[in-house]
């Protein structure tokens, strides 16, 4: 079973459980900032914001459709690389990373 | 050479590989069967994820909904993708280290309650085999088309295919295959829409080329599009003509129903690491990408080339005679295609020429009064044949377009394998040894998974064969119940460690039936027709389309599972560790032996 495994090296020692905290509260901020981003390339640019930056022109049309056919998939692809290797960073120096 | 030859040295070629793989790579135990022996490359599980993923619906119908529709139907382009980044972020990783075969499993153990395991099971089921219909009539489609055999032949010669790589190499094989069939339809998808992109704008990057400019008029394609077709009255093609609420739930109910479909969350078990989890999410959007960012040119360039060659003297000009459609090999595609009844034309004024434009709309009403036309001739024009064929309305050569066949295969049968591996874990991991028989050997479990596949095979060949009448609305059904019941219960049971079993059984009923019931209220019951009380049009709650629905269901979920939970009891103790546990990566090597 994963879970004793995993708690057996964890236990009896305080410091990991306060840096396991601190790992996952890094964790969720940086969810929490990466669909902030999600959110405004695709609902706002793409969708909402749309009006907003019909002045800025791209190859015949405006930037909220570019972002809406091209720049939302491009950034979702940014953000999803940067998450795995901010999130790999953050498991090696919290210690919690696969040997 | 003959056209149905080339297309048969295609389709063929691609049917070897695949057998050929299926022999290479079989199941020698359930870790092979349910997850590939966790042994799958991140990059190699992100291209099988790709093809897992980009079903008939993305390769065969997307750039068609694009092209008739415009900027509105940018929905389907953010909604497919934005779900990956929901599961590379929300899922994919901690599920991994949960290490596990099935979604159900997960959801059974963290809510300690083999009710909501079995909940779960049931959710899954009805959204595979929904989806599963869809891909098995889409290869009788492709087959009936390019191979001139007739539909049922062609569907049981791609169930016979699926048999041998799904039910022998289980995960394993389907996982090789499918790899193997992302190239085939990645540069079916691409090759026909470089060439497309260099006739039309001189680019040969689909995805600049819609960009950028027309060459034969000098203007900026897309500008070019948006005189043509409001010319001939019908809306403006970069512009917003829906209402934006519906815009915005439509493509968060297709986000959160992607991150929830388990074919696709299952395809993340097979990778050695947490790490690796969380690198192949962004591989698989990588390959998806590459079909997405090339469908909005290929959907716009199709548009403007039927529109041009409706209307060659200029959209002021005459139209296309029929002695032209008849005899110009340019237009030797429409009476190809006009034999499969998804495309027709009728010279309703008698003058020889079709005239393509919307009768609804009253500035064009006044210019066919005065030039003596009777309604829009092309009567017909089914969004699905655009990608198919394409190639021919481009002119293309041949090999093109026994390619694009292959790959509309490809595309169909990837899916169908995904989620009949999907429904098969289901049944013998969740059903069989959680419930039935949990002593069941190793031995015996496999040949369970096995008989489930090739049942499976034959319950979606016989729906495939006889499509219950709303094939094409058991999509929106699909995810709507993949967002309102699996993903929610997954996120909670990740993110939250109060949310408990009677939480987690009431929130997945309740967003299950409320979104069924409003399916059913807009669509029918059980899709019967006309037992609806409501249509999409005039929807029963503010704007909010039966399509629409996950994203609300999802919250209901949310809601219930949380009141639920504050007012019954707390989670035992050893559930908060597993959760714990399920967070960090550390140790899920560990879980490859159990």
């Amino acid at each position: 079973m994963v879970d004793h495994t995993q708690h057996s090296s964890a236990r009896g020692s305080t410091r990991v459980t306060t840096d396991g905290k601190a790992y996952w509260k890094a964790n969720v901020r940086l969810i929490i900032i990466s669909l902030i981003i999600w959110a405004i390339v695709s609902f706002g640019f793409g969708i909402l914001l749309r009006p907003l930056v019909s002045g800025i022109g791209v190859g015949g049309s405006d930037l909220g459709f570019w972002f809406a056919q091209q720049g939302s998939i491009l950034v979702f692809l940014v953000l999803i690389f940067f998450y795995a290797w901010r999130m790999n960073s953050l498991d090696r120096k919290f210690g919690v990373d696969e040997e | 050479m003959d056209q149905t030859v080339i297309n048969i040295i295609f389709v063929g070629g691609s049917f070897a590989l695949y057998i050929g793989i299926a022999i290479w790579a079989r199941a020698g135990s359930t870790s092979d069967f349910y997850a590939a022996g966790r042994g799958v490359h991140p990059i190699t599980n992100g291209m099988a994820t790709a093809a897992d993923w980009m079903s008939a619906a993305s390769f065969i119908s997307m750039a068609g909904l694009i092209a008739f529709t415009g900027y509105d139907n940018s929905t389907y382009l953010m909604g497919w993708t934005g779900g990956y980044v929901l599961l590379a972020l929300l899922l994919a990783p901690y599920l991994r280290k949960f290490g596990k075969y099935t979604v159900s499993e997960f959801i059974g153990d963290r809510f300690y309650s083999p009710t909501a395991r079995l909940v779960a099971v049931i959710c899954l089921i009805i959204a595979s085999l929904t989806y599963v219909i869809g891909q098995m009539t889409g290869v009788g489609v492709a087959f009936g088309r390019f191979l001139e055999v007739d539909s049922t032949t062609g569907l049981l010669l791609g169930a016979v295919i699926v048999f041998a790589y799904a039910v022998f190499g289980g995960m394993k094989g389907v996982t090789y295959t499918q790899v193997a069939q992302y190239v085939v339809l990645i540069f079916a998808y691409t090759i026909p829409a470089v060439f497309i992109s260099l006739q039309l704008t001189g680019n040969p990057i689909p995805g600049l080329g819609l960009f950028g400019e027309h060459q034969a008029s000098g203007e900026p394609l897309l500008q070019r599009l948006d005189q043509i077709v409001t010319d001939l009255g019908f809306n403006e093609y970069t512009a917003h003509n829906g209402d934006t609420f519906n815009m915005l739930l439509f493509t968060l109910s297709l986000m959160i129903g992607t991150a929830g479909l388990p074919h696709v969350i299952m395809r993340f078990f097979t990778v050695p690491r947490v790490a690796d989890a969380r690198w192949s999410a962004g591989w698989a959007l990588v390959f998806i990408a590459l079909l997405y960012l090339t469908a909005p040119a290929v959907g716009a360039m199709a548009r403007l080339n039927i529109t041009e060659l409706f209307w060659p003297n200029g959209t002021d000009g005459e139209a296309v005679a029929i002695e032209t459609i008849e005899n110009d090999p340019a237009y030797d595609w429409m009476p190809t295609w006009q034999q499969t009844g998804l495309l027709g034309w009728e010279d309703k004024n008698g003058d020889g020429r079709i005239q393509y434009y919307n009768d609804a709309s009253e500035g064009m009403q006044a210019r066919a009064a005065e030039a003596g036309w009777s309604g829009n001739e092309l009567t017909n024009f089914n969004n699905d044949i655009l990608v198919l064929a394409n190639p021919e309305i481009a002119n293309l050569p041949g090999w093109v377009i026994g390619l694009v066949a292959a790959g509309g295969i490809a595309a169909a049968l990837s899916t169908a394998a995904g989620l009949l591996l999907a429904i098969s874990s289901a049944v013998s991991h969740d059903l069989i040894k959680g419930r039935f028989a949990p002593n069941i050997s190793e031995k015996g479990e496999l040949l369970s998974a096995r008989i489930a596949m090739a049942v499976a095979i034959a319950v979606a060949t016989y729906l495939g064969l006889n499509p219950p009448g709303f094939a094409a609305q058991t999509v929106a059904l699909a995810f709507g119940l993949a967002a309102a019941s699996i993903f929610p219960v997954l996120m909670m049971g990740i993110f939250s460690t109060t949310i408990n079993n009677r939480g987690a059984v009431a929130g997945m009923l309740s967003g299950l039936i409320v979104t069924l019931v409003y399916i059913f209220l807009h669509k029918g019951w059980f899709f019967i027709p006309d037992t609806n009380s409501f249509t999409d049009a005039d929807p029963l709650l503010y704007t909010i389309k039966s399509t629409s629905f996950g994203a609300v269901g999802a919250v209901i979920n949310f809601a219930v599972a949380y009141f639920v939970s504050k007012s019954t009891g707390p989670v035992p103790q050893d559930i908060r560790e597993l959760v714990e546990s399920v967070r960090v990566p550390r140790g899920a090597g560990t879980a490859q032996s159990h």
